[in-house]
């Protein structure tokens, strides 16, 4: 009799292990609710209780939603700023040694030294909003009131000329505030634009006429010295 | 944080590198030195008794963990350190110059954090699974090890390996070149279980993978995908993850960016659009020469390096020579691998030996007998797609030079008369 029972879990197992087979190379694109029909329920863990969500529930998405109450201006947000942030990113944006510079390169994308900022890359407001919530101040993450929050993702608009100084950030005023690159991303088009690159038949012999070094990484020189032990 | 792949500012290194020395080895032992030179010591070479056959050494349980031989402490992690700002937002490489096979050993898997390590107790580990469904969830460790489980061999390979050489030849080392990959075996929950176990709602189109590491750091991930083929993994190579790798779990994204298989997974949240955060916008998003970029490009193209001989794996001898490499595609398997000696005028197929596994890194060969010439190694894969692992010529003709991600171009490497590499381009 148990031994019935655990042929038929057993069973019951490899069904749903079934489901998993390995699949071809063309991604398989089900509907969310017919992949998840007829998959069994196994009753581990727990429900997770509202409060506990709460704690851990912090992403804000580009509609708004996730964001907490609060709000903050600008001129709050520059205390916020030169406390928690300018000794990295500078007191400009323009950050500091290897630190990210965060403010201006407005115009640099397609330039041979592009500067990718808050102001110059980041399309959404969001974007900067949940990253500064979820991981700033580097090494001191999820530290920041609501309120000084709002102030700071505030003064980081104002550093890049997005809003003036008397700008206050709130739930309500996210929504109005549009970032300057929010059109510069496209979705993902390389079986379109690079084609080319699935070939049937690849050159095999005298594919192109001499071949020239044209480069070498040693004239950098920025290669490190392998530290420890030589290989003998 | 400064991106890794960013290009150095100010403060190169201007050292020179141990080629050198490696280079003066092997120029001597490519003109046939005598053997005893390049003994350690001797007196342990026949027709003498090593001490090691004359006495004792440590018994069983000696080493409760193994370590890799005291002679092999040369093999390890290596990191850049002009690249970014701090070492808890960095890059250590997996030393490929170093191995064989395709199984990447665990201590020498790369790391990429943007936080630090998390070091987590596996009694405080929670996953939370959220959002659409119909039964949010809280499960322990011991939770996620009671569900099925499946066993997989995936690389993953980090979107800004190479990123540094978008310009040109830059790091001399395939370690620092290609070394953000690594290739294990996960064990793990499929996340479909435990979505189901959540109860999907039918409005459910990404999900969001969130880390419980300091920068709590998070990816969208689309639900066809969650549920076609990733894994909640909790082990790698057998053992538990490394804490490096996300100890306890972490996200498993077969084919996809590096930077989606989050590490201490600590939240899926499901909704109906991307998060858009910050990782797949200012970051792991692809700046094109005209100043649009490419977003959600997760599939990582199909790619391939010579591991040996490379700047830090330079030839010792004339005769006989394996040249030998990895080949990957995020698409599917790799069908072929072609190897050049003559910078990518003529080619012909590798031989691949061992496993070639959907999305999993090949390991393939090429002999020939080495006279001391000039050679110009490169290596090209091919997947079950039919796509051709390009030349970085042409990837920079439709990418530009500031993409900082996806660059899968052809590697060169020039193998000098005195049996020293380096890191070059061709026309």
């Amino acid at each position: 009799m148990s031994k019935c029972r655990s042929a038929a879990a057993v069973a019951a197992v490899f069904l749903s292990l079934a489901l998993l087979a390995p699949r071809g190379v063309a991604q398989t694109r089900k509907p969310a609710a017919e992949a998840s029909a007829g998959q069994r329920v196994y009753g581990i863990g727990r429900e997770a209780k509202a409060e506990e969500i709460a704690g851990w529930d912090i992403d804000v998405r580009p509609d708004g939603q996730g964001l907490p109450d609060g709000r903050g201006s600008v001129k709050a947000g520059e205390a916020v700023y030169m406390a928690k942030c300018a000794a990295c990113h500078g007191e400009f944006g323009e950050g500091s040694g290897r630190w990210p510079q965060i403010a201006g390169g407005r115009g640099s994308l397609a330039s041979d030294d592009p500067s990718k900022t808050v102001g110059s890359y980041f399309p959404y407001l969001s974007s900067v909003f949940d990253y500064v919530r979820h991981s700033m101040p580097f090494g001191d993450a999820q530290s920041l009131g609501n309120h000084e929050l709002y102030a700071v993702v505030a003064y980081l608009l104002f550093l890049n000329d997005v809003v003036d100084e008397n700008f206050v950030l709130s739930k309500e005023t996210f929504a109005k505030v549009r970032m300057p690159n929010e059109a510069g991303f496209h979705d993902d088009d390389r079986e379109r634009t690079e084609r080319a690159f699935w070939n049937r038949k690849p050159c095999m012999t005298d594919c192109k006429a001499a071949v020239k070094i044209i480069n070498r990484a040693r004239v950098l020189d920025v290669t490190p010295q392998e530290a420890g032990p030589k290989p003998r | 944080m400064a991106d890794p792949a960013d290009p150095p500012s100010s403060d190169r290194l201007s050292r020179r590198r141990l080629l050198q020395s490696a280079a003066a080895l092997g120029g001597s032992a490519v003109v046939g030195a005598d053997e005893s030179v390049l003994a350690a010591n001797p007196n342990n070479l026949p027709p003498n008794v090593p001490p090691w056959t004359r006495s004792l050494g440590d018994g069983v349980a000696a080493r409760p963990y193994g370590q890799p031989s005291k002679f092999e402490k040369h093999v390890m992690r290596r990191d850049v350190q002009w690249l970014t700002a701090s070492r808890e937002s960095s890059v250590s490489f997996t030393p490929l110059h170093e191995l064989d096979g395709i199984i990447t050993p665990s201590g020498l898997a790369f790391e990429r954090h943007h936080g630090g390590i998390a070091e987590i107790d596996p009694e405080d580990y929670r996953l939370m699974v959220h959002g659409l469904v119909g039964k949010p969830l809280m499960l322990t460790l011991a939770d996620l090890k009671r569900f099925p489980r499946v066993n997989r061999i995936y690389f993953l390979e980090c979107a800004a390996n190479s990123g540094m050489e978008w310009r040109g030849a830059q790091l001399d080392g395939c370690q620092y070149t290609h070394g953000m990959i690594h290739c294990v075996e996960y064990t793990g929950v499929p996340v479909k279980i435990l979505l189901a176990e959540a109860g999907l709602k039918t409005a459910a189109k990404w999900i969001l993978a969130e880390g419980a590491d300091a920068a709590a750091m998070g990816r969208s991930v689309p639900i066809a995908k969650a549920l076609d083929d990733c894994v909640i993994a909790y082990r790698m190579n057998g053992e538990m993850l490394r804490p490096e790798q996300g100890y306890p779990a972490r996200l498993v994204v077969p084919g996809w960016e590096g930077n989606m298989w989050v590490k201490w997974l600590r939240r899926i949240k499901v909704g109906d659009q991307p998060w858009q955060a910050r990782e797949e916008t200012a970051k792991y998003t692809d700046l094109l020469a005209d100043g649009r970029a490419r977003r959600f490009t997760f599939v990582m193209d199909a790619k391939s390096v010579i591991t040996a001989p490379s700047p830090q794996a330079p030839v010792a001898h004339k005769g006989f020579l394996v040249v030998t490499g990895l080949a990957w595609s995020g698409r599917g398997k790799v069908r072929r691998v072609d190897v050049s000696f003559d910078g990518g005028r003529n080619w012909r197929a590798a031989r691949i030996d061992g496993l070639v596994l959907d999305r999993a890194c090949v390991r393939f060969y090429a002999g020939i007998e080495w006279h001391g010439e000039d050679l110009l190694l490169q290596s090209r894969a091919i997947d079950e797609t039919g796509y051709v692992q390009p030349t970085k010529g042409d990837l920079r003709k439709i990418r530009g030079v500031n993409s900082v991600y996806h660059n899968n171009g052809i590697q060169t490497w020039h193998v000098l008369p005195s049996g020293e590499v380096e890191n070059v381009e061709v026309s």
